[in-house]
């Protein structure tokens, strides 16, 4: 046994390390990320481990991996799981051999995604187990008994934790490392794995059938405890039964819930043994809404009466208010406490030297009055510069573009979408566009790494998750192959050749793509590449204030002049800017 | 009310907290304490304002609750004041005198407060204004400024700071380990022993 200080993420990686997993993949996605970047950093692997192109084609390889035996862990955030929500639905049908968890992380408050779904609905609505860890011990722990469970009902496990786990630190208690050895065989049995009308039906039944043995189960591993003392109850999940156990008064019981499916049964007598109930956790009223058919005559206090809130995240303040609110706590012991009005907003901003803000600006010069669908990745911080005028889920710039395109409006449509967007889910998009005649230019903001997440490598990148090398896909070849006729690629660093291939697509019609291409400033950085920082002149400055506009960090401006700080990375885009030619290369002048 | 001693650590993102953080949390296993804490990772780090809560015997959940913190540590001034409400009324800041305006100030012509107003603000809490980036220089390297700001802090963290000195020396990589040793005393010289 061995205590370490551990991030949410390398804890989970560990805990299937200890579980002698053998196949592990899955998408980037904040804050999910960090479980596959630890067991890919790991120096000896028994695994196989890969970063796929999207989350239903990685779910779609773990389940195979695991129909032949073998244990698979698929990682994704919450939103990844509507990608892959195809093949979930039906393996809960075909069930599995070797255990397959399916780790989904949920983010309440949005802080790194574009909405606050809930993963438990999606276990719920496929009939599969679902694990909600309430810390990062416990987020370890479970993982190991999300394999067994796995395997004893032949069913995948989905694990949830929110990013206040995965993001989270801890003194963890650890076991031994256990090397994956179960080699894969797949054996034919066309009734479990061809879901032709006839097999289904039957496959469905059997799903059925698991269910109240799986919900018995998962309280007598403990996931789901109770502590009666007294004639009021707290309910509470996840993360949010750690605020509360933190707050909770003397003489008021508590119930932990871990997994689901709930055990109706089991649940219900609780309830009914106390005066009221109040249900405390984050998103969905998962809990609540089970706890509220078995209540009987028992007030229940949660989201559904207005106790608690549906959106955002809970934190120990939100809870103790909701607590007092609803009569289980008499005194809040935290004194409201009010942040300092009116100080300038610190949001998060493209790097000093970012590739993305050349092509920005280029696109600005280009098309003034466009309208811009855009894509997840660093670049939706476009926002910032005017150039983003949608972004709704990976992949629908470009479809959102030849709606837009189709819809009767006249004004030009300029999307934008990472590499790495692109390859997940843009390319069905493309071909759409092309097949369908749109009118439309399409920059592909082309960096070579998933870089919002972590810097993951991707296949443009030339580089497998563990570091082999591998070809890199053609995004040339790939647009081409979708019937493009116009494929530019530039710098995205040379704002006249940017400027000049973009005005050549505003000339033509049908869909035309640039694909804008330079290294992400920070991959750069890693890499040693130094390009020599710039510097303003000065006496040339007018302080006329257009490189300020561009919005770069390194850029400041004091006493009516310019001023580049080291920030700097010397992309130059600033200098080809100056209207003055005042932006000059440092020690050159 | 449980007794954890709470740190929240910020700054902006890319300055080190995180190092800052882990120094801490492997203080607390040498000691055989429990530890909690909670960090700001993704996108929100390009940049931005960031936070690291530290928990030293916390038991429950990670997040700090405003108006509880017994010690706030900022690398950068206007970063400490946006944080300082989360100071109870006896706690205790450790800053860098550094001010870097975010971009929105330049872009968006907003309003910012100067350096004197802002350490004139922080002054309500038990100050150690320090100028970590001079020191840590001078002890040999500028990126060893996370250390030098936890030796200030030193002071007035519950753990030895024969502990810390050994985490440091632990966790930062093993050629550095000499400058940030002497960080470490640098930093500590620098806050008092108090």
């Amino acid at each position: 046994m061995e205590r370490k200080y551990l991030l949410g993420n390398e804890a989970i990686a560990h805990a299937c390390l200890e579980s002698g997993v053998d196949f592990v993949c899955g998408y980037p996605g904040t804050p999910s990320s960090e479980v596959i970047d630890t067991l890919r950093a790991q120096p000896e692997r028994s695994y196989y481990l890969e970063w796929s192109v999207n989350e239903k084609v990685a779910l779609e390889n773990a389940l195979a991996a695991a129909w032949c035996g073998v244990r698979a862990l698929c990682t994704m955030k919450h939103v990844g799981l509507n990608v892959a929500a195809d093949p979930l639905m039906t393996s809960a049908y075909t069930g599995v051999t070797g255990g397959v968890v399916i780790m989904s992380a949920d983010d309440p408050f949005a802080h790194s995604s574009q909405n606050e779904q809930d993963t438990r609905c999606y276990a719920h609505f496929a009939r599969v187990p679902c694990l909600d860890p309430g810390s990062v011990q416990e987020a370890h722990d479970m993982i190991r008994s999300a394999f067994e469970l796995s395997e004893e009902f032949g069913l995948l496990v989905i694990f949830r934790p929110t990013t206040r786990i995965c993001h989270s630190k801890g003194d963890v208690e650890l076991g031994p490392v256990v090397a994956g050895s179960r080699k894969g065989e797949f054996h034919k049995d066309p009734r479990q794995y061809v879901v032709i009308p006839a097999h289904t039906r039957v496959l469905h039944k059997k799903l059925n059938e698991k269910q109240p043995a799986i919900r018995k189960r998962l309280v007598e591993k403990g996931f789901n405890r109770y502590e009666i003392r007294g004639k009021m109850a707290i309910i509470a999940s996840g993360i949010a039964s750690s605020y509360v156990q933190e707050l909770l008064p003397e003489g008021v019981s508590f119930m932990k819930i871990g997994a689901y499916p709930l055990d109706e049964e089991w649940l219900g007598e609780f309830v009914r043994k106390h005066e009221k109930v109040l249900v405390i956790e984050e998103l969905a009223p998962e809990v609540e809404e089970t706890v509220r058919q078995v209540a009987g005559g028992v007030p229940v206090f949660g989201k559904k009466n207005g106790y608690a809130p549906y959106e955002g995240e809970l934190s120990p303040a939100a809870v103790a208010m909701i607590m007092e609110k609803a009569g289980f706590l008499k005194k809040n012991p935290f004194v409201p406490s009010v942040p300092v009005q009116n100080l300038p907003v610190r949001p998060p901003i493209l790097c000093a030297g970012c590739l993305h803000r050349g092509a920005f600006y280029a696109i600005r010069k280009v098309f003034k009055d466009a309208i811009y669908p855009s894509d997840i990745g660093c670049y939706t911080l476009g926002l910032q510069l005017g150039v983003v005028d949608t972004t709704i889920c990976m992949g629908a710039s470009i479809t959102v573009a030849s709606g837009i395109a189709h819809s009767g409006e006249t004004r030009d449509v300029v999307c934008t979408i990472g590499d790495s967007t692109f390859l997940h889910t843009g390319i069905q998009g493309l071909m759409n566009a092309v097949y369908n005649g749109a009118n439309m230019t399409v920059v592909i903001l082309d960096n070579r790494i998933t870089a919002m997440t972590g810097h993951q490598p991707n296949p443009n990148t030339g580089l497998t998750a563990c570091g082999v090398e591998t070809p890199p896909v053609s995004l040339d070849a790939v647009c081409r192959a979708c019937g493009v006729r116009f494929v530019e690629t530039v710098d995205s660093y040379d704002l006249t050749d940017m400027v000049n291939v973009l005005q050549e697509a505003k000339k033509r019609t049908g869909v035309k793509v640039i694909i804008a291409r330079q290294m992400c400033v920070i991959s750069a950085r890693r890499a040693g590449v130094k390009r020599g920082r710039y510097t303003v002149d000065p006496d040339a400055c007018t302080g006329c204030g257009t490189c300020v506009r561009f919005g770069c960090p390194a850029i400041e401006f004091a006493d009516e002049k310019a001023r580049i700080n080291e920030l700097c990375s010397g992309c130059a885009v600033c200098a080809q800017l100056c209207p003055v030619g005042a932006i000059i290369r440092e020690g050159k002048k | 009310m449980t007794g954890s001693y709470d740190i929240l650590i910020v700054g902006i993102g890319g300055q080190g907290t995180i190092l800052a953080s882990n120094i801490l949390g492997e203080s607390c296993l040498i000691e055989g304490r429990q530890v909690r804490g909670a960090e700001t990772h993704g996108m929100a780090q390009r940049g931005g304002s960031v936070e690291s809560h530290i928990r030293i015997d916390g038991q429950y959940g990670p997040l700090i609750t405003p108006g509880q913190a017994d010690l706030l540590i900022s690398f950068d001034l206007l970063e400490a004041l946006r944080y300082s409400h989360f100071l109870k009324k006896d706690g205790k800041i450790v800053v860098n005198r550094h001010l870097v305006l975010p971009t929105s100030v330049y872009t968006q012509k907003l309003a910012a407060p100067t350096e004197e107003e802002i350490i004139a603000a922080l002054k309500n809490h038990a100050l150690c204004l320090l100028d970590a980036d001079r020191i840590a220089t001078e002890a040999g390297s500028p990126l060893s400024q996370n250390v030098v700001m936890l030796g200030a802090a030193s002071k007035w963290i519950p753990l030895k700071p024969e502990t810390l000195l050994e985490s440091v020396k632990r966790l930062v990589p093993k050629k550095t380990i000499e400058i940030n040793a002497k960080a470490f005393g640098m930093g500590r010289a620098a806050g008092g022993k108090n």
